[in-house]
């Protein structure tokens, strides 16, 4: 089966309808599937809930789809960097539920792998504990958070092969693994599609069963924070 | 704001919580003052994790070196080590819920004398979120906390109960201010150890919380 198409538009075609969710992988602005963002833009999807750590900046990531009023809810654990995203916010037009992170990564990665619910320490005792089901386990208490199944996962690699195998590069994996196991239907973009047999299969990172439809693009790649040090502190 | 307080500045706290540290121990340090904490480790042996996905974070990289793909959990550009391993975000949460990292070093809006953590969430002002504050603090085995003693009012930020909505409750383990060192133990605060030109007279007149 083929799984390489010829643009983010052709790749998405036939999956995105209003109302749907999806999960999306990146960390602020690093390994963000920013082809596939343009395209979700570009088709006009509305009412869409994203499942996503971040939500972009204001002109660039996720924040491209607030300015187009195209998210009707967030889900994520850190906001902080997008002034649309706080006044569509403060107004009312956007929901949010904040999941602290390592929840929202357990429950992408939940939802991919067959399993509705899992116990977690996590925010016991804070606002996130409320209403959710409590549980003790060798005298400490949990509380129950649910697996994310989404109707889409769109994620952001460095390499992959045709048949969808998967190579990240440094810290630009973060939650696309779990974002892809958490969708139905996966589409990555990446940097480079190599022939099948290039790739070594002991370093696989995800393997292909989780991706299903592939393009490969020209990234920006921006950077949030430039941080360095001069030379002659070295 | 710092300049009229007494005792440690920024530097000399990082340097503090520094001591904390064991050789050998995975640590992740928070956004603010703990991030100076790297530069006062010394000799020890003590692998930094990023929870984006990284352990064995190196320095900034020098100028035109930038990698948009490796940055740390405040999104700063860094280096990796020759021990530098990268993993995605599950993963890293893993290891912090599973109490595989020794130590967090955090800063904090308001720590309670139990041990309540607020850090996260100042209700009617503008709210970005916790990121992986409250997996921290509920996952790693030993929380020390790193802030100025009073707030820019002068009132504590050492408090019999937290006003502001918690990061953790019971989490706290250490708390490093500008004018010593305080442990939550059974029944409030104890002083561990004074700034220079701090007393334990100054420090009680600064606390709200139950000195014991």
């Amino acid at each position: 089966m083929k799984k390489v198409y010829g643009t983010a538009a052709d790749a998405l075609d036939g999956l995105l309808h209003d109302g749907m969710l999806i999960s999306a992988g990146g960390f602020g602005l690093s390994g963000i599937p920013e082809l596939l963002i343009a395209a979700i833009r570009d088709a006009g999807t509305k009412n869409l809930t994203v499942a996503s750590n971040n939500a972009g900046v204001d002109d660039f990531g996720l924040g491209v789809l607030l300015q187009t009023r195209q998210v009707k809810k967030m889900i994520s654990s850190y906001v902080g960097e997008n002034a649309e995203f706080m006044r569509q916010y403060l107004s009312g037009e956007l929901e949010l539920e904040f999941n602290p992170q390592g929840t929202l990564a357990e429950r992408m990665r939940a939802g991919g792998s067959g399993i509705p619910g899992f116990y977690t320490k996590t925010g016991v005792g804070t606002q996130i504990a409320e209403g959710k089901e409590h549980k003790d386990f060798d005298g400490e208490t949990y509380i129950l958070e649910r697996g994310i199944v989404a109707d889409l996962s769109i994620v952001k690699a460095w390499k992959a092969d045709d048949t969808g195998n998967l190579v990240f590069r440094k810290t630009a994996r973060n939650f696309n693994p779990p974002a892809a196991m958490s969708g139905r239907i996966c589409v990555a973009e990446v940097e480079e599609i190599v022939p099948r047999g290039s790739l070594d299969p002991d370093c696989i990172h995800l393997p292909g069963i989780y991706v299903h439809r592939l393009i490969q693009g020209d990234h920006e790649k921006r950077i949030e924070q430039r941080t360095t040090r001069k030379r002659e502190e070295a | 704001m710092a300049n009229e307080m007494k005792g440690w500045d920024r530097n000399q706290m990082a340097a503090r919580a520094a001591e904390e540290l064991e050789d050998g121990w995975y640590v992740n340090l928070g956004i603010g003052i703990p991030t100076l904490v790297a530069n006062y480790v010394g000799d020890k042996d003590i692998t930094l994790q990023s929870e984006n996905g990284m352990l064995g974070m190196g320095p900034f990289p020098f100028e035109g070196e930038e990698d948009p793909d490796l940055i740390n959990a405040g999104k700063q550009t860094i280096t990796e080590l020759s021990r530098t391993s990268y993993f995605d975000s599950a993963t890293s949460f893993g290891m912090i819920r599973g109490g595989k990292i020794a130590a967090a070093i955090l800063g904090a809006m308001e720590v309670a004398e139990n041990g309540d953590l607020a850090n996260w969430m100042i209700p009617g002002k503008l709210v970005k979120g916790m990121g992986g504050a409250m997996d921290l603090v509920a996952g790693v085995p030993r929380v020390i906390v790193v802030m100025d003693h009073t707030n820019k009012a002068g009132e504590s930020k050492l408090l019999k109960e937290c006003t502001l909505p918690l990061t953790g409750t019971g989490v706290v383990d250490r708390i490093i201010t500008n004018l010593g060192v305080l442990d939550v133990v059974e029944g409030g605060l104890k002083i561990v150890e004074t700034a220079e030109g701090v007393t334990e007279e100054d420090i009680r007149a600064a606390t709200e919380a139950t000195i014991v």
